[in-house]
């Protein structure tokens, strides 16, 4: 079985998440090329078919182009899998490519159990495992979920590709991530609110705790979509990935774009009234207890040490 | 401005999942149902649009069984002028291309400017029906917006993806368009009881689903509780307690309280 890789490239710059993408092929064994829209001054460590078109000629990402372009390759290559990330390129292209090529897209890979896809559904409550029934499969896989041991290794091929569609939207330029003030990333202990808190005057339960504990508070996606939380303290996919020593989240579910934010913590603690929250997947004590009763007890019970 | 809102009904996040009979979906009975999170950003973009352009008409469009129609209301009472719902019973069980498909048939007949939708659902959570639907109709989309305006006079739509990482990239577009909607584009509004009330008189109509029009892609294999990955210490009790043992917990394994 033929594998298309889909790499990335972005603001001049070759994504190392690309090695995600040979881990995965290499779990499946399967024989993999791999397709960028990138630079030949910077190459994807991989033994293979690289087809490679320009980014200096076709700028940063636009759908219709990067599309053509991928088509074109899928014509001559003939692949039965054509695999993305799970990623702001990867979800937006990858369904243009299933529509053209009338295929089945599973989004969100997670892992491949018997030969099928497995993927999260309802906030990572719940699995579903999916059986392609078209000839060739759209994948995107979950990032973070397949890894190499090491770096990768090897010098690809390079089959040089080019189109002149043009798409009729533009990618103007970039705005870069607001991360003055606190740096999350280089914090020892956390102490994160969740949509559970409920309100944003608990946030200051949170904020107490983590002063308690000489450390930095945090907060997951919702809490600072509602601005309850500055955004440069959200911990997650679009926030900061963080590896403290210790890290309390509190009334967090768990969504995978959290989890991968701080799942690679020493030790973690949950406080959650759900015991079945999938933030218990990855939490070294789960205390299942309302967090406005508990963390003001905790607090202060730190305090009076 | 012509505009179509694509949303879906799902379940509250928080419910107790069952897995259903033939073991492919969640069981429906006893769930809590709203509008699906991403849609309700999608519902306000559109009406912030029509407050600039008080001309535009807004479509909110549901595919779902009889109970869908609540979420239609929320919409119309967020502001939208008329609802469309698909009742379709099995629509839970089709797949993104099947729903993409139905969406498109019904979007073609009208000439629409902007189709907003969420950038996925919460409980498939694929992400492809809305470029689906582009791509079936031919025009561009923009996914995982968390910024828009409109420019009356150059009719230039400026949106920002959100990139990994907390960064954005800056996209232009014109109309027509599909935009996807990521969480935190804007404030959904809550609706006010007087317009809970206008809502009820505004155009809400039902038809049936079109025949199939694409055959099957793919098939769940199974749908289940992911295993508990063990090593987890689970504590419950009474506060005091589940405090003294907590730090006690840290003491032992960490030094974070040193």
């Amino acid at each position: 079985m033929k594998t298309l890789l889909v790499a990335e490239f972005r603001e001049g710059k070759l994504r190392a998440e690309y090695s995600q993408l040979i881990a995965f092929a290499q779990q499946q064994q399967t024989e993999a090329a791999m397709f960028l829209v990138g630079n030949a001054g910077e190459l994807p460590k991989f033994n293979g078919t690289l087809y490679l078109a320009d980014a200096a000629k076709h700028g940063e990402y636009n759908p219709t182009v990067h599309r053509q372009l991928l088509l074109d390759v899928v014509a001559t290559e003939q692949p039965a899998q054509i695999v993305f990330l799970h990623s702001s390129y990867g979800w937006d292209l990858a369904p243009r490519i299933a529509v053209a090529l009338q295929a089945a897209q599973i989004s969100e890979i997670i892992s491949v159990d018997n030969g099928l896809p497995v993927v999260p559904v309802c906030n990572a409550k719940l699995r579903r495992s999916i059986k392609s029934t078209t000839g060739r499969t759209v994948l995107t896989i979950q990032a973070g979920a397949f890894s190499l041991e090491g770096e990768p290794e090897g010098a690809p091929t390079v089959v040089a590709i080019d189109t002149d569609a043009a798409g009729r939207v533009q990618c103007t330029g970039y705005e870069a991530a607001k991360l003055e003030g606190v740096d999350l990333t280089k914090a020892e202990i956390i102490v994160s609110a969740g949509r559970g808190v409920g309100k944003p005057e608990n946030v200051a339960m949170v904020q107490a705790l983590a002063k308690a504990l000489g450390g930095e508070y945090g907060a997951s996606r919702p809490v600072v979509d509602a601005g309850w939380v500055e955004h440069n303290r959200q911990v997650g996919t679009t926030g900061s990935t963080v590896t403290p020593k210790l890290y309390v989240a509190c009334g967090i579910s768990g969504a995978i774009q959290h989890l991968a934010g701080m799942k690679k913590s020493d030790f973690i603690v949950a406080i959650n009234t759900d015991k079945d929250a999938p933030i218990g997947e990855v939490a070294n004590v789960l205390v299942v207890a309302d967090l406005k009763q508990f963390l003001p007890v905790l607090t202060e019970k730190l305090g009076a040490r | 401005m012509n505009i179509l809102i694509c949303i879906k009904q799902v379940p509250d996040m928080e419910s107790k999942f069952k897995i259903n009979g033939e073991g492919t979906w969640y069981d429906r009975a006893d769930l809590a149902w709203r509008m699906n999170e991403y849609d309700e950003y999608a519902v306000e973009q559109a009406v912030r649009l029509k407050e600039q352009l008080p001309n535009s008409d807004l479509t909110v469009l549901c595919i779902g069984q009889d109970q869908a129609s609540e979420s239609i209301k929320k919409a119309l009472a967020m502001g939208c002028d008329k609802g469309v719902h698909i009742a379709d019973p099995d629509s839970s069980q089709r797949e993104p291309i099947a729903i993409a498909t139905m969406i498109a048939g019904f979007a073609k007949e009208e000439l629409f400017d902007i189709i907003f939708t969420g950038m996925q659902s919460q409980d498939r959570g694929s992400a492809q029906v809305g470029v689906m639907v582009a791509e079936l109709l031919g025009i561009p989309a923009v996914t995982t917006i968390v910024d828009f305006s409109y420019d009356e006079n150059t009719g230039a739509i400026q949106v920002k993806r959100e990139l990994e990482g907390g960064s954005k990239a800056l996209v232009t577009a014109t109309t027509p368009v599909v935009l996807t909607c990521q969480l935190g584009l804007n404030t959904p509004r809550y609706p006010t009881l007087p317009n809970i009330m206008k809502a009820k008189k505004k155009e809400l109509r039902t038809v049936l689903p079109a025949p199939a029009a694409v055959d099957a892609r793919q098939e769940t294999s199974a749908c289940y509780f992911p295993e508990k990955k063990g090593g987890g210490l689970v504590l419950e009790g009474e506060i005091p307690e589940l405090a003294d043992k907590l730090i006690q917990l840290l003491k032992e394994k960490t030094s974070a309280l040193a």
